[in-house]
């Protein structure tokens, strides 16, 4: 009967309020990048500082201007580094590799 | 952990090599190397993604890799209402997540325009105020983006991210009130602890309108379908917002701020905000003349099963079923056509779980000819508000909510 009751109590420790384990994972690796081609080095080089390249990899093919207007709020809006004849090489490489006619 | 070990992936770039060889190195000496070994294909343009397994999860397609967003096999919701967490979508914005959490030093803080500024463990959390439930879709703001057409940049989605939690916690209400909201409080902004790569992109702030965040159904979170979160899915706490989109659910939430001003923060005043419009939609590739923050979710349907391009047999009776769910109002009605949407029928709801849950639904059907069969579903809820039969546009890809059709074939 004691040891049952002690069992009764560890099992409500372990489960009360406030019962929570410190937890840590391991991330999988990133294995995505870019294909080879002009620009593609910058692409690496700027683009991945803050993300992974799936973020450009995924899209669907989309027109230079979408790509533009990226690159720039990329600038503006999040601090990339990007110099402006940088950002023209930007867009040709992420306009060409997703090879989108620009739509009117 | 049982994982037969497969090749790491080569990369063909050297200088991509290099920037990422500390990840190489760890993938070579982690459980980890197995991973992406197969992939899903969703039905749009570039749709590939790889299977890959992470912490706490089984393997889900992989959108992007840092910071991790990762979509639910959509078979998953034929499984049942609820999502099981390792399931469940992850998304974050800012590619500094935190992988090691410690509860028992883990802080949230209170402050602002409040009279007493608290900072809370999580211990204070459970103990110090009442513990509620409450059964919640999660839905992204742009879960389904891929099928836009025409096509929107963003996170190319099917339609699994969003999932169905019977999340535990404590009302918002409650500790605000413990702080005492002070008089002109306009919003409350929350914060988790996510970080940019660089200080200068705007960190990942929320706000809610100060009588939204007292509503007593807003939630800190630290319970998902009787467990602690998932860490992915913001352990040890994250805001739960019912009925509304997933960009409002702070994951690690660290910071609740009191403030008497609208907050126009990057992530308020200039992202995840939708054109001011009926049904927030503009025709395909123009440009909204006003926006407003995003808000609840609008009717989704979903037949989950049979899947697209199965095969039914003739005089052979199926059971077609499926979700639905709306922002709150809950499901009234749910009408299954299988001509295309020439006629339709009253499917048979299932338990309801809450008005914030997905709500399953059943219908018979026998196949009386041979050939092709469209199936569509459109649900309509207590509001009186439903479907459209077209896709709705809007240049963020948010919001997508159009009649789904499965095709599937009716043999002999």
């Amino acid at each position: 009967m004691k040891t049952r009751l002690s069992l009764l109590l560890c099992a409500a420790a372990l489960s009360a309020p406030g019962f929570s384990k410190p937890l840590k994972i391991e991330l999988p690796p990133e294995t995505a990048g870019f294909k080879p081609g002009p620009g593609a080095e910058l692409a690496t080089g700027q683009c991945l500082a803050c993300h992974s390249a799936e973020y450009i990899t995924t899209q669907p093919p989309l027109p230079a201007s979408f790509w533009k207007a990226s690159i720039e709020k990329m600038r503006t809006k999040y601090g990339a580094q990007i110099a402006p004849d940088q950002a023209q090489a930007l867009v040709d490489y992420l306009a060409h590799s997703s090879a989108a006619p620009e739509k009117k | 952990m049982d994982i037969p070990p497969v090749p790491v992936p080569r990369f063909a770039r050297r200088d991509f090599l290099q920037r990422t060889a500390w990840l190489a190195a760890a993938a070579a000496t982690s459980p980890w190397r197995m991973l992406a070994q197969e992939t899903a294909t969703l039905p749009f343009a570039n749709g590939e993604r790889p299977l890959v397994r992470y912490p706490q999860k089984r393997p889900l397609l992989r959108l992007t890799s840092r910071p991790p967003q990762l979509e639910t096999p959509f078979a998953v919701f034929n499984e049942g209402p609820i999502t099981p967490n390792d399931a469940f979508f992850v998304r974050y914005h800012l590619p500094q997540i935190p992988t090691e959490i410690d509860p028992d030093t883990f802080r949230v803080t209170i402050r602002g325009n409040v009279r007493a500024p608290l900072s809370l463990s999580l211990a204070d959390i459970k103990t110090g105020f009442e513990e509620v439930e409450l059964v919640a879709v999660n839905q992204c703001s742009g879960n389904s983006r891929g099928f836009f057409e025409r096509r929107v940049g963003g996170g190319q989605l099917g339609n699994g991210a969003m999932g169905n939690a019977r999340w535990r916690g404590v009302r918002l209400k409650d500790v605000l009130e413990k702080a005492g909201v002070g008089s002109g409080a306009k919003q409350v902004t929350f914060n988790g602890l996510d970080q940019p790569a660089v200080a200068q992109t705007p960190d990942f702030v929320k706000a809610l309108e100060i009588d939204h965040a007292l509503d007593g159904e807003v939630m800190l979170a630290y319970g998902m379908n009787g467990e602690d979160l998932p860490l992915l899915n913001g352990y040890p706490l994250r805001l739960v917002v019912p009925g509304y989109y997933g960009t409002y659910w702070v994951k690690h939430l660290s910071e609740i701020t009191v403030v008497d001003e609208v907050f126009d923060g990057f992530w308020m005043g200039t992202a995840y905000r939708i054109p001011n419009t009926p049904g927030a939609c503009l025709p395909p590739g123009t440009a909204a003349k006003s926006t407003a923050p995003i808000g609840r979710f609008n009717v989704r349907s979903f037949i989950t099963s049979p899947g697209d391009a199965a095969t039914l047999t003739v005089g052979r009776e199926i059971f077609v079923r499926g979700i639905a769910f709306d922002g709150g109002a809950g499901i009234r009605e749910v009408l299954v056509s299988a001509d295309g949407g020439r006629s339709w029928q009253a499917a048979q709801l299932g338990k309801d779980l809450g008005r914030y849950s997905f709500r399953e639904w059943t219908l018979a059907l026998t196949p009386t000819a041979v050939g092709a069969l469209e199936l569509k579903v459109k649900a309509t809820n207590r509001l009186g508000e439903s479907q459209p039969l077209e896709p709705l546009w809007n240049p963020a890809g948010y919001m997508r909510n159009v009649v789904e059709t499965v095709r599937v074939q009716v043999t002999a």
